[in-house]
This record gives structure tokens, sequence and C-alpha cells, in this order.
């Protein structure tokens, strides 16, 4: 595959969108950043509900996720909008991002004398990076600097033999030509850990997989108890499942057969390039913002049941698992796998790289053009003090 | 002839029904001819592309899916009655 026409940063990353972002460092700052957005609409907000009351494993999962979303290819430029009293601050959250080299500012609600004052200045902030971004321009790159990020949401039983085995097909082109996968969710990796483990590139790479999976399994028992049978046993599945592998299979296949480089904590950036797998929950938009996060500039997302979720500051593309959905929400949907009874996977996943080319050179995803931004979701291990 | 099964990948044993398949009823596998049915296949479950002696996989995605608990037919119908789970040590 040909390469992508892409806007180069100065810490090595290639984006596909030139956003300038409005990240609130905590909760307390989203109505200030909602009203800078309100002055300024070429903005794109990044509303959360974290940034304080959390320590330790969370804390540092919500301070990468959130600085490496500032500093993420897609975006030219971040204001960090604090309150001034939280755990995770503006200063903190911009330092992190300056120090690679990347555009950000910084302002304190607190500081600034209230909500009014601090909405004002930003969105004069704002207005200079817009501008600056607006002189920014694309220039051409290999496959090499992308990174694709696949999800599922709302499976249905077509999922596992259209969808996914065509992202598949893509995932396998990416890699062929250099780029880099990303398959997570791991709760849908739960009995396949032996399968996984066999295509690592190293015992290391396997002793992680099966980490990462053993741990999601009983991460799945301890939350569900009695109810985890229904995601770890094929005990409901009258709809042709005959084990756990038969199903978890159906999930993976989304990441093609390529061999498995590396496995990277939520939101971490993969530093090599191949299939990766992410340590991130089945729940899709809790691991969709943990792809994002680990640099990934495009979302392929595969729906059976019909989910439109989009991500503030990456296009997704959806890929339906029969004609009956793509023909029933055809304004969310943008490939119908149901086309694979009639001309197999191999020719619906050509189709699925064709339209993300055009969506990496700059054609907006359908979840782009529904503005299917909602909040950022990030992945949590315990509760808030 | 309608298009009745899926093989998604070449060195699987098993098909995908993309409807209720009766028995008796011819089914064209691409590249592959065409097969009687010697079950009712229900719409989604797998139907065996060759036969599958006792203790030997079920392979489908290329993957061992299970290994057949009891003699299955070319053409048979493939689930949990005549399909054991994979044993993994974890």
């Amino acid at each position: 595959m040909s390469g992508f026409n892409g806007f180069e940063r100065s810490d090595g990353t290639v984006g596909v969108r030139n956003h300038v972002v409005v990240i609130p460092s905590v909760a307390c700052a989203n109505g200030v950043a909602a009203e800078i957005v309100r002055q300024v609409p070429q903005a794109v907000p990044l509303y959360h509900g974290h940034g304080c009351s959390r320590a330790g494993r969370d804390l540092e999962l919500h301070f990468r996720t959130l600085s490496n979303l500032a500093r993420h290819p897609n975006v030219s430029a971040a204001l960090v909008v604090g309150l001034g009293c939280e755990v995770i601050k503006a200063d903190l959250l911009s330092g992190e991002v300056s120090g690679t080299g990347r555009r950000v500012e910084h302002i304190d609600i607190q500081a600034e004398g209230g909500s009014r004052r601090a909405a004002e200045k930003g969105a004069g902030i704002v207005r200079n990076l817009l501008a600056d971004a607006a002189k920014e321009s694309r220039a051409a790159v290999g496959i090499d600097r992308l990174i694709v990020g696949l999800e599922c949401g709302g499976s249905d039983a077509f999922s596992g033999i259209t969808a996914n085995p065509a992202v598949g097909v893509l995932s396998d082109l990416v890699v062929a030509d250099g780029g880099t996968v990303i398959l997570t969710e791991n709760t849908e990796m739960i009995g396949t850990s032996h399968i996984l483990e066999r295509r690592a590139v190293s015992p290391e790479v396997a002793e992680r997989i099966r980490d990462m999976v053993a741990r999601a399994e009983k991460r799945t028992r301890d939350i569900l108890g009695p109810l985890a049978s229904m995601v770890i046993a094929p005990g409901n599945m009258d709809g042709g499942m005959s084990s756990i592998q038969e199903k978890s299979l159906g999930c993976i296949t989304k990441g093609g057969s390529s061999p498995i480089t590396r496995v990277v904590d939520y939101a971490e950036s993969p530093t090599g390039k191949g299939l990766v797998l992410m340590d991130a929950p089945g729940y899709d938009v809790e691991s969709m913002a943990g792809v994002v996060a680990a640099g990934a500039q495009v979302v392929i997302f595969t729906t059976g049941r019909g989910n439109p979720i989009g991500f503030p500051i990456a296009p997704v593309i959806k890929v339906a698992s029969t004609s009956k959905l793509f023909a029933s929400m055809e304004d969310d949907m943008d490939v119908d796998a149901g086309k694979v009874l009639e001309r197999g996977i191999d020719e619906v996943g050509r189709e699925v790289q064709r339209l993300m080319m055009g969506v990496l050179n700059g054609e907006p995803a359908k979840a782009e053009k529904n503005r299917q931004d909602g909040i950022l979701c990030l992945y949590t291990t315990g509760p808030s003090f | 002839m309608e298009r009745l099964v899926l093989v998604i990948n070449e060195n699987d044993n098993v098909a995908v029904a993309l409807r209720e398949i009766v028995a008796g009823t011819g089914v064209e596998v691409p590249g592959r001819g065409v097969l009687k049915a010697v079950d009712d296949i229900p719409y989604g479950h797998k139907i065996a592309l060759e036969e599958i002696p006792e203790g030997h996989p079920v392979v489908k995605y290329g993957e061992t899916i299970g290994f057949a608990s009891s003699h299955v037919q070319e053409g048979g119908w493939v689930h949990t009655h005549n399909m054991g789970p994979v044993e993994v040590n974890s």
C-alpha cells in the first residue's frame, strides 16, 4: 500500500488531523473548557471526569493518558486548563508535553481569578494556536509512520465471521508495509493465550501475554462472580460458539496473523512496529482512549449491533458486520462487511484499507461527520479517595 | 447455487452455516467442491468439511478451537455434543 499525507510533528510522529485541543487537567475545569470551545468552536475539547483524588497506579494511568492525548500526532497544539488545587496540575501536564517538544499552553482558573476570566484568556490563547495550526500543511509519508488501533463494540454473531476477519486482512497489510497495529480488549483474549503466545516474537513477549490474559481472566471472575461464565465459558453460546477459543478467536482475528512484537500497558506508546497487544479492558470506550493515547492516528471499529461512537481527535472507521446493519445505520457505518458473504474476506479487507487511506488523507469518517466526540472514559483500577 | 457456508481460513476443517441447512442438502464449498450435509446445521453453527476422527482437532480461524469427542462425518454438525474443549495449562 502506498503512503499517506500527514502533518509531521517535532517529535517525529505524523498526524492525520491537525486539531487544537482544550484539555482540562481535572474534571473541575470541564466547564471553563466548554466555555472556551463555545467562544472558539474550531477547538476540540477533551472532557473527562478525572485529575484528582487518585494516587499510585490510577494516577499513573490517567496522567499518561491525558499527557499522551495532549501531544497526540493528530494534535497541532494543546491548551491545558487546570483549577489550581488538583492532583494532576495543569503545569505538570503541560510540562510533560512541552518536554517532548510539542506545543502546549496552560492556565489555572484560580490564578486567573475565576471562570469568566480564565475562559476569556483561554479563548485568546486558542485563537493564536489555531492561527498557527492553519499554517501547517501535509507531506507525503510512508505506512511505517502509521499506528492503527483496533476496537469492537456491540458485537453480533456475524462480527467474528465478516467484519473482524476483514479487518484482520487490513492489519496484515499495514504490518507488511512496516506499520503498527494495536490489538487490545484483553477480556476478549481469554482462552487464546496459548495461541497468542505462539505468535510472540520472543519468550519475554510470550510471558507478558500469558500474564496479561491470566489477569484479565482473574479480573473478569472477580468482578462478575457467577456471571463470569457468560464471558469465559461457552455455556450460553447458542449462536454456534462451541468453545471459549472459538469465541475469542472471532475477536482477535481483527489483528490478523502477524507475529506479536510486544505488549504495552494502557495508553503506552509502542516503541517498535508490527502487531502490538495493549493491556486494556474489553470496555470499548476505555480501551479506545488507551489506544489513541498510545499514538494510534486512526481506529478501525467493528460492530454488529451498531455502535456510533467516535473519538474527539482520531477518526474512527465503523465496519458493520451485516448489510442489514449497514443499511439501517448508514449515517454511522463506513464499511459494509456483510459483503464478505458474496465477495469474500480478502476483498472486503481491501475495501476497508481503501477507505482508511482516504480517511488518513483527510476524508472525514462518518463518526467525524456526526461529531461523535463524547467524553473521555479512562481505565481505572480502583476507587478514588 | 446459493452460498450456504463461509470458510474463514484455508486451513479450517469446519465452515460456518450462513442459513439453516437441512440434512441431505448439497453444500458448495468454494474451492473444495460440493459436500452433502448429513445433519441439520443451525444458522451460525459449524459443518465439518471433512471427516474428523475422534481426538482430532477442530480447526476454525486456522486455529484449534477444540477436539472431536466422537467421530464426525464429513457434512456433520460440529458443536458441544461432539467437540470437547482445548485443555490449557494456566
